[in-house]
């Protein structure tokens, strides 16, 4: 009855309406609009405006902000990269505008750019330089903030030694400043720096690399469009990288392309998949082996590729026959006829397009799992082709410009390493003397020993582990790293309190501050990326122009300026700066002048600009400029990049282009001949006869160039000269060879499944154990046998993972101070099955306790869901501001502390590290549970 | 004259909130008031679907029907609007609405309910165009500036269509069509499907 009575008194309520509409003058005015919603019809991607009309009122304004300017740059949150124009009026920042044809997002947001905005007007910035005196927080100058620091920090270099400092640097920063971190280690003169990446895809890049020569994604976003089939393994893109989507659905909906998702919960991702796969956590490997197995088995391989381009084959052939679908059942938990399935899927519908993110890397066997997909991807033939690759999708904004430019216990900038040739290398760079840079370290060896990592810098303060290092680490600098990503993070908060200087440089006061209870912590406040400049890499190794939107805001101040003020406090600034004039520019083509390695010297930063000012101009199927001033260059001129003239290089180890319009083969990276130890067969790790790019002067293989100004290779030859040789004569500088199924410096030299240190299957520890425990693993003891006790599962019953939800970012310090995304997630919580949750008698809802084998706690909030299993329970990481059930709220400075805090999630991730890299292994622990 | 109206379609939609944020960023909504937001089924079950839903801008809208002062209009184009300074916060749009789109913010003269806002599909309100009383009631007025609704430009999939509802449906159609034959195709499993 109701429903009739609306249905009529509608209609009489419409023809009102229209009375009223004619009735009010300002109203009908703007009714003149005609709207359209448009797609570029070509691509049914883009919801772009195509408003045939405007506002075409008689009188007043026809824009609220006469005479503002639109400024097009990057959005800060995850690396996809997308394009913002931010709208600022008389130098303040009033809104968001779509930036509708930028190459990759065409205008799209998640909920976390689409309040980009915030970054710059939140409340909750961290205002004025601050320290801590007698337990209260003092606003102080930066003068006097710098003076205090830089003179502590020349104490403990005089007293306990340059190593007695470690730099946690940053994946949110430029790519410019990233190198500058990088840089200020080492005129400081020690290897105990390292960022993000440790613990995002230190894996990946240590698998990949050692694969085929360059440890990057290998495709692009835009190319996924292109892919037959896709797998994910470990990722999930609506909640980590959701802009990336638009290009995924699209192959789904174009190519018919079965979406395969592997994961241990049934993700947003698996919601839009046509196959999901439960996996146990840590067995990754076992799995993506049997999937090898099966596709040999039944002949799918390519064998061309394999024959021409791949080496080590026989070899990974023979250990991956153990995993038998039956075997890779007992392993992963994975029914064995949908492993058949999977298999059967790939093998019919190439190229696939393979993913995999932190779901797989954050394991002690990360650098197995990694390599393990790459095989998966060799034995399929769909590498070098556009829609298949290894699209490894980078976390944050900056992460690949960071690992780029080594801010890595490990390497210096681009990859070269710490051996004494890559230190000249880069003094060369610098234009400093050699010797000098060494006598900035303690003694001469620690320049070549790698430092302490992200993941495990504590234990150098704590001193509770083995550690190799003559001093302990007495002075901390966090510099745009969220703290709480750290596993065991109780022990972390121990090491804060422990130093002797800790300083945070970071917009907003992030959990540290929280933690820290004595006075020897300062806080300065940087400004946002939107108040800076300088080029970012998105995953898709796509160079982009973060343009400065406003100048910094409070009493902030931009990174760069806050290492010019420390570098010249520490008196090196003459040397560091010899050849900076122009901030940032100067900057870009200095790293430039000295990455050749991965080919960033071809973006010098009036090209990235460029693009910039361009980007409506390249296509979205292939990312080229059709038309224009970028006319056949790549978006944002993917690595490498080898000169200045140099399209980019869209998609890794292509040999159907030329080199010198953005092909290229594997990397001659790993000598030209092996012997192997396990089956004593000696093979040409050069590429076969017949296979290389069109125009190659060498019919197939050759090694790397080297000697074209003697003495140098072309990584090292500064003048560039090798690469254009390399490259005139239609070759790659970095050679044409084969990628490795056998990676002989790796402790498990084809990789295989072996057991979490921390594993629910006592009977798989026996058949697959761990590594021997590893002396002096970046300068600390790292426990694998001793720690994998089979008889844990027992007190320790759950399987513990960890991951992203959309609204937050990392750490949380940013997203957790933005009032509609805390309303969107204002809690901590675990996800648990019904099933379980009814069984240990906890309902919806409730509180309970979290308990790590090493006796980390956490009190949190049930969320029942099927999403996980009955034996897993799942953790999202990005809070903070709780700490073993106290609330920490109160230690905030003033008017800082974040909207939403919560236990953070790495308090109970437990002990476990990668072989190679020391990625943390947050991904497969264990734990108990317990109504609180 | 076009008429607007929105789509959601609910294969793209992937449940980021980039409309939901896009939306409160952009006119500033008090934290509580949902002009859109996302609905997901069957989380974390076989056969999850998310959508995005707001005022639907009905042609013939309920709301209007039901409101006692007459508070709210349609304009020629489609778009529903409220204006803030007649309507009495009664509630009876909140009823008479099909999708839960009427809001009421807390914490004004009015106690738990004031004026009632809802999605103005960025064309902000009665009041003088781009006005600061116009910007504080209703938030931007895009369409006054020829620019689409923030919430369809900023969806990270483009799941989310917004404007004319003709080249809304082309828009739709032409993916349907490139969704292409056999499963992937709309009404497949409904007619040949298994369950």
């Amino acid at each position: 009855m109701a429903r009739s009575k609306i249905m009529i008194s509608a209609g009489d309520g419409t023809v009102a309406a229209g009375q009223r509409v004619t009735l009010n003058p300002k109203v009908a005015r703007r009714s003149f609009l005609k709207l359209a919603a448009a797609t570029a019809a070509l691509t049914g991607a883009a919801m772009t405006s195509r408003m045939t009309g405007t506002a075409k009122a008689a009188s007043g304004p026809k824009e609220p902000y006469a005479g503002s300017e639109k400024i097009k740059t990057i959005c800060t949150y995850c690396s996809v990269g997308c394009g913002i124009i931010a709208e600022v009026h008389n130098g303040v920042w009033v809104r968001q505008e779509i930036a509708a044809d930028h190459p990759v997002s065409f205008g799209a947001h998640c909920c976390k750019g689409a309040g980009a905005i915030d970054m710059v007007t939140s409340s909750k910035r961290l205002k004025h330089p601050m320290k801590k005196v007698a337990g209260r927080w003092t606003p102080i100058s930066w003068d006097q903030a710098i003076k205090e620091i830089g003179d502590t920090l020349v104490a403990i270099r005089e007293k306990d030694g340059p190593d007695a400092l470690h730099l946690n640097g940053s994946a949110k920063v430029s790519t410019e400043m990233a190198y500058l971190q990088r840089k200020f280690a080492a005129f400081w003169g020690s290897n105990n720096v390292d960022h993000q990446a440790r613990s995002c895809h230190s894996t990946t890049v240590a698998g990949v690399a050692n694969t085929w020569g360059y440890g990057a994604m290998t495709n692009s976003l835009n190319d996924m469009r292109h892919a037959r089939s896709m797998i994910f393994i470990g990722s999930n893109p609506p909640e980590a990288h959701p802009v990336s989507m638009q290009h995924i659905l699209h192959a789904k909906e174009k190519n018919n392309a079965p979406i395969i998702v592997v994961d241990p919960r049934r993700t947003k991702m698996a919601a839009k998949g046509t196959e999901y796969v439960r996996i146990r956590p840590g067995t990754d490997a076992a799995f993506v082996l049997g999937l090898i197995n099966v596709i040999i088995a039944n002949g799918w391989e390519d064998k061309e590729f394999i024959r021409t381009r791949v080496s080590g084959y026989g070899e990974m052939v023979a250990a991956a026959k153990d995993y038998t679908p039956e075997e890779v059942e007992n392993i992963t938990g994975i029914p064995a006829e949908q492993t058949l399935r999977v298999a059967g899927l790939l093998a019919r519908n190439r190229p696939t397009s393979l993913t995999w993110c932190m779901g797989s890397t954050q394991h002690s066997i990360g650098s197995s799992i990694t390599r393990s997909f790459c095989i998966l991807q060799l034995v399929l033939g769909n590498m070098g082709k556009s829609g298949g690759g290894t699209n490894i999708l980078r976390g944050h904004d900056n992460v690949q410009g960071a690992t780029d430019m080594g801010v890595l216990a490990d390497s210096l900038p681009a990859y070269y390493g710490l051996a004494d040739g890559a230190w000249k290398h880069w003094c060369r760079v610098w234009d400093v003397d050699y010797d000098w840079m060494v006598s900035r370290f303690h003694e001469k060896e620690w320049m070549n020993k790698k430092g302490f990592s992200l993941a495990r810098w504590y234990e150098g303060v704590l001193q509770e582990e083995k550690c190799h290092q003559y001093t302990p680490i007495k002075a901390l600098i966090q510099w745009g790293c969220g703290s709480n990503s750290n596993s065991q993070y109780d022990r972390v908060v121990r090491a804060y309190n422990k130093l002797d200087l800790l300083v945070v440089v970071d917009p907003f006061p992030t959990m540290i501050a929280a933690t820290c209870d004595t006075d020897n912590i300062y806080l300065l406040p940087s400004a946002s990326q939107y108040e800076t400049s300088g080029s970012v890499t998105s995953t898709s190794r796509q160079l982009q122009w973060r343009c400065r939107v406003v100048d910094p805001v409070h009493n902030s101040r931009d990174d760069y300026q806050i290492m010019e003020l420390l570098v010249k406090k520490l008196g090196f600034a003459d040397m560091f700066y010899k050849n900076i004039k122009q901030v940032p520019e100067d900057i870009t083509r200095e790293l430039g002048s000295g990455a050749l390695s991965i080919g960033y010297n071809g973006q010098t930063p009036e090209r990235i600009k460029k693009h910039m000012e361009n980007w409506n101009t390249f296509d979205i199927d292939d990312l080229q400029a059709k038309g224009g001033v970028c006319d056949g260059e790549y978006y944002g001129l993917p690595w490498p990049c080898w000169t200045e003239e140099h399209p980019g290089t869209p998609i890794l180890y292509d040999v159907s282009k030329t080199v010198a319009e953005g092909g290229l083969p594997f990397r001659n990276r790993f000598g030209n001949e092996k012997t192997y130890d396990a089956s004593g067969r000696t093979e040409n790790q050069l590429a076969a006869e017949g296979v290389c790019n069109p125009g190659s002067e060498v019919r197939g293989g050759y090694a790397e160039f080297k000697d074209v100004e003697p003495g140098t290779n072309w990584e090292t030859d500064l003048s560039q000269k090798t690469i254009k040789a390399a490259i005139a004569r239609g070759m790659a500088p970095s050679g044409n060879a084969r990628a490795r199924c056998v990676v002989w410096e790796f402790p498990d030299q084809v990789p295989i499944h072996r057991e979490p240190l921390h594993s629910p299957r006592p009977d798989l520890i026996l058949k697959y154990p761990t590594y021997v425990d590893k002396e002096n693993h970046f300068r600390v003891d790292t426990r694998f046998l001793s720690e994998q006790i089979p008889d844990l599962v027992k007190d320790f019953p759950y399987v513990l993972t960890t991951g992203r939800m959309v609204e937050h970012m990392g750490a949380g310090a940013e997203t957790r101070s933005n009032q509609y995304l805390v309303e969107l997630q204002p809690d901590m919580y675990v996800e648990i099955n019904p099933r379980l949750g009814n069984d240990i008698g906890v309902r919806n809802g409730e509180m309970v306790w979290i308990e790590s084998p090493e006796g980390g706690r956490i009190k949190v909030k049930t969320f029942f869901t099927e999403r996980v299993d009955e034996k897993t329970l799942f953790l999202p990481y990005h809070f903070a501001g709780v700490l073993l059930g106290e609330s920490l709220v109160e230690n905030y400075p003033e008017g800082t502390a974040p909207l939403a805090v919560g236990e953070p999630g790495n308090v109970v991730t437990n002990y476990g590290y990668d072989i190679v890299t020391q990625m943390q292994s947050t991904k497969d622990g264990l734990c108990k549970i317990a109504k609180a | 004259m076009a008429r607007v109206k929105f789509l959601c379609d609910v294969e793209r939609c992937i449940d980021c909130s980039g409309c939901v944020v896009a939306c409160k960023e952009g006119h500033h909504v008090p934290v509580g008031v949902n002009r859109r937001r996302v609905i997901t089924l069957d989380q974390g079950k076989s056969g999850e679907k998310s959508i995005s839903v707001s005022c639907m801008h009905c042609a013939d809208a309920p709301c209007i029907a039901v409101c006692p002062v007459d508070a709210i209009y349609q304009r020629d184009d489609g778009i529903v609007l409220v204006n803030k300074k007649t309507c009495i916060g009664c509630g009876y749009c909140f009823m008479a609405c099909p999708f839960g789109a009427p809001q009421f913010p807390k914490g004004n003269i009015f106690g738990a309910r004031g004026a009632m806002d809802k999605c103005t599909f960025c064309a902000g309100g009665p009041e003088e165009n781009f006005s600061t009383e116009e910007k504080r009631l209703y938030g931007q007025n895009r369409i006054a500036e020829g620019k689409v609704p923030l919430c369809a430009g900023m969806c990270a999939t483009k799941a989310l269509l917004a404007g004319d509802a003709d080249v809304v449906a082309d828009v739709y159609r032409e993916r349907v069509f490139q969704r292409g034959s056999g499963v992937n195709a709309w009404g497949w499993s409904k007619a040949y499907g298994k369950e």
